[in-house]
């Protein structure tokens, strides 16, 4: 009984990981990541720290 | 207008500074004592067995902590453009944070200890743990509630995931009945206590010591760089594959115990498993500066952070490797153990941080950059160089030691005694002493360009930023 309830937790669990690739990389999801990747950058803030003369420009 | 919160970031930034410091001083005395254990003058409270502890829990929690909680409420307050939820209890993380620091400072060396590896500390002080690390979830999932943007960053993703692990982790591991104020016993007993004690112990390593400082890379590597990261959705999947993975494997640290074969076994799979989120998220970092590689060359505290990424990668390579049970067999109780442990900390989790503090501390006090990047340059060069003296010397030393200890001769007697092996370790244990003391040289370099940078700067706190959409 124990062996059964171990292997179907391992199908489901399995199928979970699946689901969560498909969703992550389904092109539905591209415009909401795109947009979310973008939360690091958007805030305002001047450059970075330690300046090169390329960044000033 | 709304200001963020920078206060609590700039008292806890500080902080790491301090305590990065305190703990890897007292890291170089006992590896020291390693080698001259007549420099504890024979004082119980300078013992080898009493430090140690000390520098964990310093350089972890003290170290470590204070960069997670300042960073964290950085970036939750930025990416979330909102102002922390609570000041007042913001405040409350600060000094309670402290407080139990200097707690551990004081009962640690009087050797008052509750006996779990990384979980040392009285009951009484793990209470006041609870209600520090309580609000410290309240502060931070209370401005991911109030922000005002729809997502929430993946950097807040893995901060979360490290604070309520870290809740649960201590909660169940320091379960103990108190006799006195000092004294308690664990709430487990046998290979149940040692299980609970290493379910404990590498989830502090996988969530602490790495999810935590992942949320740093998601947003410090991008910000740095100032590139978004390499891969999104990969950093969805790096996540949820990351926490879902870390909770199964700590039961490679009791191969070959009392524990049941299955469950070492369970725990082998699960560490090797974990090289592929590991790996992941490595290359998501590391990538998100395709297009823009020579800034590593003009930008040091990118170098630190790169630097960071790939040590982070060789110690996630090493770890399963060394879960495999034959590898174990030769690793476990070596100091090649010890090289691994430094090689993430050191190498991933310090230099993570001390890049990470580098370009946040300009930020909050209100200043255009560190007062030197050449300091900061010379600080990688001192610490990289550092960090491969300290493992390589422990990597050959481990080896030495396990082969020494299962050579057998022709007759099935032990081929060395304990004592020969300890000897043949001595010129391994000075050069770690070198690259230890390198490493804390680098964090003195660096308190001075802080408090170049920071003396008489004028505090304005930053305005929060209209959303970009």
């Amino acid at each position: 009984m124990s062996t059964l309830m171990h292997s179907i937790w391992t199908i489901i669990v399995f199928v979970v990981f699946i689901g969560i690739v498909v969703w992550a990389y389904s092109s539905r999801r591209k415009k909401d990541f795109d947009e979310a990747s973008r939360l690091a950058l958007d805030d305002d803030k001047p450059e970075t720290s330690s300046k090169t003369e390329e960044d000033k420009s | 207008m709304e200001t963020y919160n920078y206060k609590v970031v700039r008292q806890f930034a500080i902080m790491t500074v301090v305590w990065g410091i305190v703990g890897m001083l007292v890291g170089v005395i006992i590896a020291a004592e390693l080698i001259w254990p007549q420099i504890s003058m024979d004082l119980p409270w300078l013992h080898y067995g009493r430090l140690r502890p000390l520098h964990t829990n310093a350089v972890i929690f003290a170290f470590g902590g204070s960069a997670l909680f300042a960073t964290s409420y950085y970036v939750v307050q930025k990416t979330c453009h909102t102002r922390l939820f609570s000041d007042g209890l913001a405040a409350f993380t600060f000094w309670g944070w402290q407080l139990i620091i200097v707690l551990a400072a004081i009962t640690l060396p009087l050797g008052l200890t509750s006996g779990k590896e990384y979980a040392e500390l009285i009951w009484p002080i793990d209470i006041l743990i609870t209600l520090v690390w309580v609000t410290y979830a309240l502060v931070f999932f209370g401005t991911i509630l109030k922000r005002k943007v729809k997502h929430i960053y993946v950097a807040n993703w893995f901060y979360g995931a490290f604070i309520i692990t870290i809740a649960v982790l201590h909660l169940v591991n320091s379960a103990a009945i108190p006799v006195t104020l000092t004294k308690g016993y664990s709430a487990y007993a046998g290979a149940i206590d040692a299980m609970v004690q290493w379910w404990y112990g590498h989830n502090a390593v996988g969530f602490f010591l790495t999810a935590g400082f992942l949320g740093m890379m998601y947003y410090f590597i991008p910000k740095v760089a100032n590139r978004p990261v390499f891969s999104y959705r990969l950093s969805v999947v790096h996540f949820w594959a990351l926490i879902s993975t870390y909770m199964w494997a700590g039961p490679h640290h009791l191969h070959y115990t009392a524990l049941p074969d299955w469950a070492q076994s369970l725990g082998m799979v699960f560490s090797l498993i974990l090289l592929a989120p590991s790996w992941g998220g490595m290359i998501n970092g590391i990538m998100t500066l395709s297009g823009a590689w020579h800034k590593l060359r003009t930008d040091p505290i990118l170098k630190f952070l790169i630097v960071s990424l790939s040590f982070y990668g060789m110690s996630t390579f090493e770890g399963p490797m060394m879960s495999i049970k034959t590898v174990n067999a030769l690793s476990h109780y070596t100091d090649w153990t010890v090289g691994h442990v430094h090689s993430g900390a050191l190498g991933w989790v310090a230099l993570v941080s001390i890049g990470s503090m580098y370009a946040l501390i300009p930020w909050v006090f209100n200043k255009p950059g560190m007062y030197s990047n050449k300091l900061i340059d010379t600080h990688f060069w001192i610490s990289t160089v550092g960090v491969v003296l300290y493992i390589a010397a422990m990597w050959i030393a481990g080896v030495m030691q396990g082969l020494m200890w299962r050579a057998v001769n022709p007759d099935g007697t032990l081929t060395y005694s304990f004592v020969e092996s300890l000897e043949a370790t001595y010129p391994f244990y000075f050069v770690r002493l070198l690259g230890g003391a390198l490493f804390l040289f680098g964090m003195f370099i660096m308190a001075y360009n802080v408090y170049k940078t920071v003396a008489g700067s004028e505090i304005t706190d930053e305005q929060v930023a209209q959303p970009a959409h």
